[in-house]
């Protein structure tokens, strides 16, 4: 049971990379990124390819991170330029990657066993517990930046955001690129988690990524204390604890995938029902502009 | 000093639902002066306003703000020179975001954004001034996210935030049209209070003749995109221009 727990934490801090990259497209810039199942493993692949090549695993993570960001510019300059609506540029993109993940080391499965890997160095939890840490107070500190604030304000409000000055589309170039880098090297830290790259290993990440988010907003709804990244963070690990959970009493690992389709279902059903509920008692007292467009509602 | 010379502007150009908005249309409008735009609903007036702003494009014709060209200028270009307020409270603010973060971002309208701090602790002083001077105690509520204020707080908000920059042009859509009756009227003596502090050249389209003619220098009254009343408001009165507005529907049954 306590192998059980451990097992859930590590996994929940490598999820809780790619829940805060999905929170910065869903949750911040309110575009529903699709392109996260492609993304995922193109990170895992990447790292396969350089490590194979005799790279330094620390230098082969960073560049999984690097070269993923690509895969949100593609997303990006899809919509953007080519005017293809944001949910068939993810998708889009998401079925290239599919090719392109081949391609980049020529098989669908690869173990990674014969290889260093960054765990080598420091014990798992405590690198992926600094890891996650660091990545959020730089997400954090990056929010509070003049360029971070118009990144909020793109995905709140473009025409603000032109009144200002700004270019809307740059800041959603930077959202999801940043976005898909985080994505990637979560991709590239669960490859050496579990010791392969494998082809399959991003079907379904992106419920996941929304469970983690949505579980996360749920603690303590009310409470301004918890910032998103911080949400993120426990959702994700509160989701691989009941995943762990829910092995433990019997289901399949394969299971798993409707597990967690089912906690997305209930908990937006969930936060729908209430945030109607709580427009309709507000727009009769004045007219209350509710944006009803958001894939996962902000619960504050 | 605003110049529109030879606006010409048609919507769906080429298709059975083509609509001539403009053709040639000309207007002069005087520095720091309001001049207040009325007419019918569909005669032009949000979209002479959109054109200025550089949110839709003309077909042809040019502006001239201040001596310069500003016709090809993309819409964040312009928006160094132009405020905007919109009918809806929503459109000038971001509503996740609380007033001192909206009032920062405002604050750099038109500059280079960076990897700053956005929120400087040493402007603060000077935003509690500005919201004060609105009279709504919006300055005690610095850190309240945008979205849960009223319509006519965010409003006054906006407002101040097009404003604070002291554009050379101010655009005010109708914004007043979605506040009841008091709401408004605050709202309107802010903008007349603003107005008078800093000077600026300021077109507002209004539906409301009375609003139209007490807080602006001059008015004028668009029928089709065309120019049918052009006079000072302190010459015209409400009963004038109902009057025409009358005569103009009858025009329209005869
Ligand atoms: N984006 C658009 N596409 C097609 N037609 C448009 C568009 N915007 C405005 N129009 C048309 O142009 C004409 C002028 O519209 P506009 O919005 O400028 O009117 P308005 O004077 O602001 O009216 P209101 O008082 O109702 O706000 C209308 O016939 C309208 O249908
Ligand atoms: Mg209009």
């Amino acid at each position: 049971m306590n192998s059980l727990i451990i097992t859930s934490i590590e996994q929940g801090l490598i999820f809780a990379i790619l829940a805060m990259g999905i929170l910065i497209t869903n949750k911040i810039l309110n575009i529903a990124d699709l392109s996260v199942e492609g993304t995922f493993p193109f990170g895992a692949f990447i790292f396969a390819k350089f490590i194979s090549m005799g790279v330094d695993p620390v230098l082969s993570t960073l560049l999984a991170f690097v070269i993923g960001t690509l895969a949100g510019l593609m997303t990006s300059l899809l919509f953007i330029k080519l005017k293809i609506k944001p949910l068939l540029a993810g998708i889009l993109t998401m079925t290239t990657l599919y090719s392109v993940n081949l391609r980049i080391n020529g098989k669908s499965n690869i173990p990674l066993f014969n290889f260093d890997s960054i765990f080598d160095l420091v014990p798992i939890l405590l690198l992926l517990a600094i890891l996650v840490i660091a990545i959020k107070i730089i997400l954090d500190e990056f929010f509070k930046t003049e360029v971070g604030y118009l990144l909020i304000a793109t995905g709140d409000n473009e025409t603000l955001v032109k009144s200002l000055g700004a270019s809307s589309n740059k800041y959603k170039i930077i959202g999801l690129m940043l976005s898909n880098g985080l994505i990637a090297l979560s991709g590239a830290l669960m490859a050496q988690y579990q010791g392969f790259v494998d082809i399959t290993m991003g079907t379904g990440v992106i419920v996941i990524g929304l469970a983690s988010i949505i579980i996360g907003d749920t603690i303590k709804k009310n409470s301004t204390k918890l910032g998103n990244t911080t949400r993120a963070i426990i959702g994700a690990i509160i989701y691989k604890i009941i995943g762990g959970i829910a092995i433990d009493l019997g289901l399949a690992p394969s299971d798993l995938k409707a597990v967690s389709a089912i906690i997305v279902i209930l908990f937006i059903a969930y936060n729908n029902v209430a945030i109607d509920l709580f427009a309709s008692i507000k727009n009769k007292g004045e007219g209350v502009y509710v944006k009803n467009t958001r894939l996962i509602k902000k619960v504050q | 000093m605003l110049r529109i010379q030879g606006l010409s502007k048609k919507f769906n150009k080429g298709t059975e639902n083509e609509i001539e908005v403009f053709n040639n249309f000309n207007l002069d409008i005087e520095e720091n002066k309001c001049t207040a735009i009325i007419g019918p609903n569909g005669c032009g007036k949000s979209t002479l306003l959109n054109i200025l702003a550089g949110s839709i494009s003309a077909d042809s014709g040019r502006i001239i703000l201040n001596r310069e060209d500003i016709s090809n200028l993309s819409q964040e270009k312009r928006s160094k020179y132009i405020g905007r307020v919109y009918q809806d409270p929503s459109m000038g603010v971001s509503p996740s975001l609380t007033i001192l973060e909206n009032m920062s971002l405002a604050d750099k309208k038109g500059d280079r954004f960076s990897l700053k701090r956005l929120i400087r602790k040493n402007n603060i002083d000077r935003y509690v001034e500005m919201l004060k001077s609105l009279g709504l105690g919006l300055e005690n509520k610095l850190n309240t996210k945008v979205k849960y204020l009223s319509g006519g707080q965010r409003q006054s908000l906006s407002l101040i935030m097009a404003a604070m920059k002291h554009p050379d042009l101010l655009l005010l859509d109708e914004h007043t049209a979605a506040l009841d009756p008091k709401t408004s009227h605050v709202v309107m003596e802010k903008t007349k209070e603003l107005l008078d502090k800093y000077k600026i050249t300021t077109i507002m389209i209004s539906h409301n003749m009375k609003d139209a003619i007490k807080y602006s220098d001059r008015i004028i009254m668009l029928n089709k995109g065309k120019i049918v009343l052009d006079k000072l408001s302190k010459d015209t009165t409400e009963e004038e221009l109902i009057d025409i507005y009358k005569a103009k529907l009858f025009e329209e049954i005869a």
